[in-house]
């Protein structure tokens, strides 16, 4: 009896995200020739919503990391930052010796090796970030803005400054092979998606993030560990971080510590609140990754009508503007009450 | 000018809010160079009075006279320019800004459009020493005591106009030395013909510095005394409401630690002490019993209640649990002994707003469990509706969000999660402020069961002191955060209680 409330609720919270999503979509349907044409080519899907799924995949795993992170009251600003750590990392165990001028490979790092370590350290950089902000009390924000100021620096250290190119056939595949006839990095959304699901929602740990989130005195004085919460949260952003990464360096076949997830923090944070996770509270992470969609098919609306892609960010900021407002219960309030009189009249 | 002069004249003030009258028909009188007490319980209404007089909150009736013209204040900004100056309980400093700054934010006086740092310091320095104080005008405010912050605040206040001065629950984070100090600039101030509103809680302070008190209960005025023909426990007892008969005066000060014979102690608390909070204590837990704890606020109740359920943690004392020691340093080792906690502040320590009753509810046992020890949904949902059902909370079902709640139900959502994880030591701080007289009754009778049928321990703390008489099988009395007294059986009695608070003999 009482479940049908809980979908009504969730659903209420999703529905503005999709009206944004069916509307951008359907413009696209209407006006972008070709767009809904999906081609299967040896077995793999190809058309441009598949593209949209694909390039927005490091976005889609930012963001849900960082919707756990807004639902304990913080944010993770250094998400870009250890993109590119993780990229240079696994480029430079790939090729040790290029950042010196050898260009032989020397024997097939296996793939394990390449992976593992970049994902490791990611974590690491999140437990820094999950410590800073929970036993040294620094907030979230200026936390995690050591790290994204000083990530960029270590990965920079890693490649010595230079953009690292392999070749590497079984780690190539993580950016641009396909499974299932879809392309991976999408199947490695849905992982996450799923860990993420079952870690939080089939164990008690949503609900002390959201607790947690939502009050934390009170959630300490019902013994909440609320530190270790917060760690937590901050080292699963770590990891989906380092795997956004290790897509973004296997699709370009190079690491380039300067530009590798540059600014995708602010796309993560724009999704999150986009799809209607509260700071500090609710999340759902569904809506997140509705919300990267969202970014992601205007982005590629942008492009394909052919606009300068500079304005993309223009565009960005209205959509990001416009939901926010239909978000909020504030704006709703007067909205509604202007119409009234406006009806009165 | 003459010492009895009246300054502000208060008559028939009413202020409402919705759903309470926060001040009906309250009269007010300040002379100059006086110490005014203004003083009363949990929501008296002092802080309301002070929000009217200094234009923070507009009046619904009543009229207000400043040197026998009436006035009104429309914004707080503009209680200044009529001569009062207002220094709150939080200093309103900024404490990375030197004191000069302080004293002259927002009024820096400038030379060609640029602000004369030369005279503010100076300024300040002059200001400071009017109060004899020493110090360093230009370090910042966070490098000095609290004490010194507070007299920061009064300069700046009284810079800026010099009539009335009020003063809101200013000694309350001092120390006994800190207070003295703030006390003689107090008596010079009043000397140079300021008046002084002071709003306190500590009985002991009032006697010491004030000249007249006014008493408000729940919005009403109780009466405006002369402080030297006020006794004690007349003060108290019209603080609470009380009468009191002079018969049964000294009936109830012994100590009656000796008489817990049959009572098995379950928690067992010596010297317990914890600095600027409460000084030390000695208290037995018993199972089966409940123990209360009556005095004014401020005196510690709920400085105890954190102490006990790990929240702060003491400086001394020895604690053991069911006979050996123990040391509980977290809310989580409590809640790992069975002990439970229903704070008094229910919206910020208590209930998650945001989560539903059932998650608020089961948080607890939850946390206990461990985060992959999941209690599935369908035995959630059974101690929820369990709890709903025997507490009779008026939700439209367990995944309601708890903000939708009312008062008394969310209280008793709180008393629910604490239930359910079966505590052997229930902390019960204010459980029944702020709700209705039904749901009253229904908690008292509640924690009366608790400890009789299941034998629970339970610690009730209440600014009602007929409550804590109804409810208790044992008291311990609070004043100015000091144990005085446990009462036990028939020497539990209205009387004996303020007489105690009243004594004068413990510092």
């Amino acid at each position: 009896m009482s479940a049908p409330r809980i979908i009504n609720e969730n659903f209420q919270r999703l529905l503005w995200p999709l009206v944004a999503l069916g509307l951008i979509l359907l413009f696209n349907f209407l006006f972008t020739p070709g767009f809904i044409n999906l081609e299967i080519k040896d077995g793999h899907l190809f058309g441009s919503m598949i593209d949209i799924l694909n390039r927005g995949a490091p976005v889609m795993l930012l963001s849900i990391g960082m919707t756990l992170v807004f639902a304990t009251g913080g944010i993770d600003l250094s998400v870009g930052a250890v993109i590119a750590i993780s990229g240079a990392l696994a480029a430079t165990i790939i090729r040790p010796d290029y950042v010196k001028g050898v260009l032989e490979y020397g024997e097939l790092r296996p793939l394990l090796v390449v992976v593992s370590i970049p994902l490791i350290v990611s974590i690491i950089a999140g437990l820094w970030n999950g410590m800073l902000v929970a036993y040294v009390g620094i907030q979230p924000i200026i936390a995690t803005l050591i790290l994204m100021v000083a990530g960029r620096g270590i990965a920079q250290l890693i490649t010595k400054g230079q953009i690292v190119v392999f070749i590497h056939e079984p780690f190539q595949f993580i950016g641009s092979g396909f499974l299932f006839g879809l392309p991976f990095p999408i199947s490695i959304v849905l992982f996450m998606c799923a860990i993420a699901y079952f870690l939080t929602r089939k164990t008690a740990l949503g609900m002390f993030i959201e607790a947690v989130g939502a009050n934390p005195v009170a959630s300490r004085f019902m013994g909440v560990r609320e530190r270790w919460i917060k760690i937590s949260v901050y080292m699963f952003c770590g990891l989906c971080s380092g795997i956004a990464g290790l897509i973004i360096c296997a699709d370009i076949k190079a690491a380039d510590a300067n530009n590798a997830g540059f600014l995708l923090e602010l796309d993560a944070i724009a999704s999150v609140i986009i799809g209607g996770t509260m700071w500090g509270g609710r999340y759902t992470i569904l809506g997140s990754i509705i919300g990267t969609l969202i970014i992601q098919s205007l982005t590629t609306t942008i492009l394909t009508r052919g606009i300068a892609p500079e304005i993309t960010l223009v565009f960005k900021a209205v959509v990001i503007i416009c939901v926010a407002l239909v978000q909020s219960e504030n704006f709703r309030q007067i909205f509604s009450s202007r119409l009234a009189k406006l009806k009165a009249r | 000018m003459g010492g009895s002069e009246i300054i502000v004249q208060i008559k028939g003030l009413s202020k409402r809010f919705p759903g309470v009258m926060a001040l009906s028909n309250v009269d007010l009188e300040l002379k100059r160079g006086e110490i005014h007490g203004l003083m009363g319980e949990n929501g008296a209404g002092k802080s309301t009075l002070i929000k009217v007089l200094t234009g923070l909150y507009s009046r619904d009736a009543g009229e207000i006279f400043l040197e026998n013209e009436p006035f009104e204040l429309h914004s707080p900004e503009e209680a200044p320019t009529f001569g009062i100056s207002t220094v709150y309980q939080e200093i309103n400093l900024i404490p990375a800004l030197s004191v000069a700054e302080n004293i002259y934010i927002g009024r820096e006086p400038t030379r060609f459009g640029r602000i004369d740092w030369k005279s503010i310091t100076a300024r300040a320095k002059k200001a400071i020493k009017k109060l004899d104080l020493d110090i360093d005008v230009t370090l910042p405010v966070s490098s000095f005591s609290v004490a010194i912050q507070q007299l920061v605040a009064i300069t700046r206040a009284l810079d800026i106009s010099g009539k009335v001065l009020v003063l809101d629950e200013p000694t309350s984070s001092l120390d006994t030395a800190e207070v003295e100090q703030l006390f003689s600039v107090m008596r010079k101030l009043k000397d140079d013909g300021i008046a002084i509103l002071f709003i306190t809680h500590f009985i002991d302070q009032a006697y010491e510095i004030t000249d007249r008190i006014t008493v408000l209960r729940n919005g009403e005025l109780v009466g405006q005394f002369e402080t030297e023909k006020l006794p004690r426990i007349e003060l108290i007892a019209k603080m609470l409401g009380r009468d009191v008969t002079e018969s049964q005066g000294e009936s109830g000060t012994a100590s009656g630690t000796e008489t817990i014979k049959e009572k098995e102690v379950f928690y067992q608390i010596r010297g317990m002490e914890r600095q600027g909070s409460i000084s030390a204590f000695d208290l037995d837990i018993c199972t089966g019993e409940v123990l209360g704890l009556a005095g004014l606020l401020g005196s510690g109740r709920t400085e105890i209640a954190r102490l006990l359920f790990g929240i702060d943690r003491p400086q001394k004392g020895e604690t053991r649990l069911e006979g050996s020691a123990v040391s509980i340093s977290s809310p989580r080792k409590a809640i790992g002994h069975y002990f439970g906690f229903c704070p008094e502040d229910r919206k910020t320590e208590g209930i998650i707003s945001d989560l539903t009753v059932r998650e608020n509810i089961i948080l607890a046992i939850q946390a206990r469990n461990g985060i992959f020890n999941i209690i599935p949904r369908k035995k959630q949902d059974e101690i929820v509706n369990k709890f709903i059902k025997a507490l009779d909370i008026k939700t439209p079902g367990a995944e309601q969000i708890v903000n939708n709640l009312s008062g008394g139900n969310q209280q008793k959502v709180i008393i629910a999660r604490w239930l359910a994880s079966n505590p052997k030591f229930l902390i019960l701080d204010e459980p029944t402020r702020g709700i209705d007289v039904g749901a009253k009754a229904e908690i008292q009778k509640l924690i009366k069961s608790l400890s009789r049928e299941e034998g629970m321990a339970i610690l009730f703390i209440s600014s009602e002191l007929e409550e804590v008489i109804r409810c208790s099988d044992r008291v311990a009395v609070l004043r100015d955060r000091n144990k005085l007294a446990e009462l036990t059986g028939d020497q539990i009695e209205e009387n004996a209680i303020m007489h105690i608070i009243a004594s004068e003999d413990v510092q």
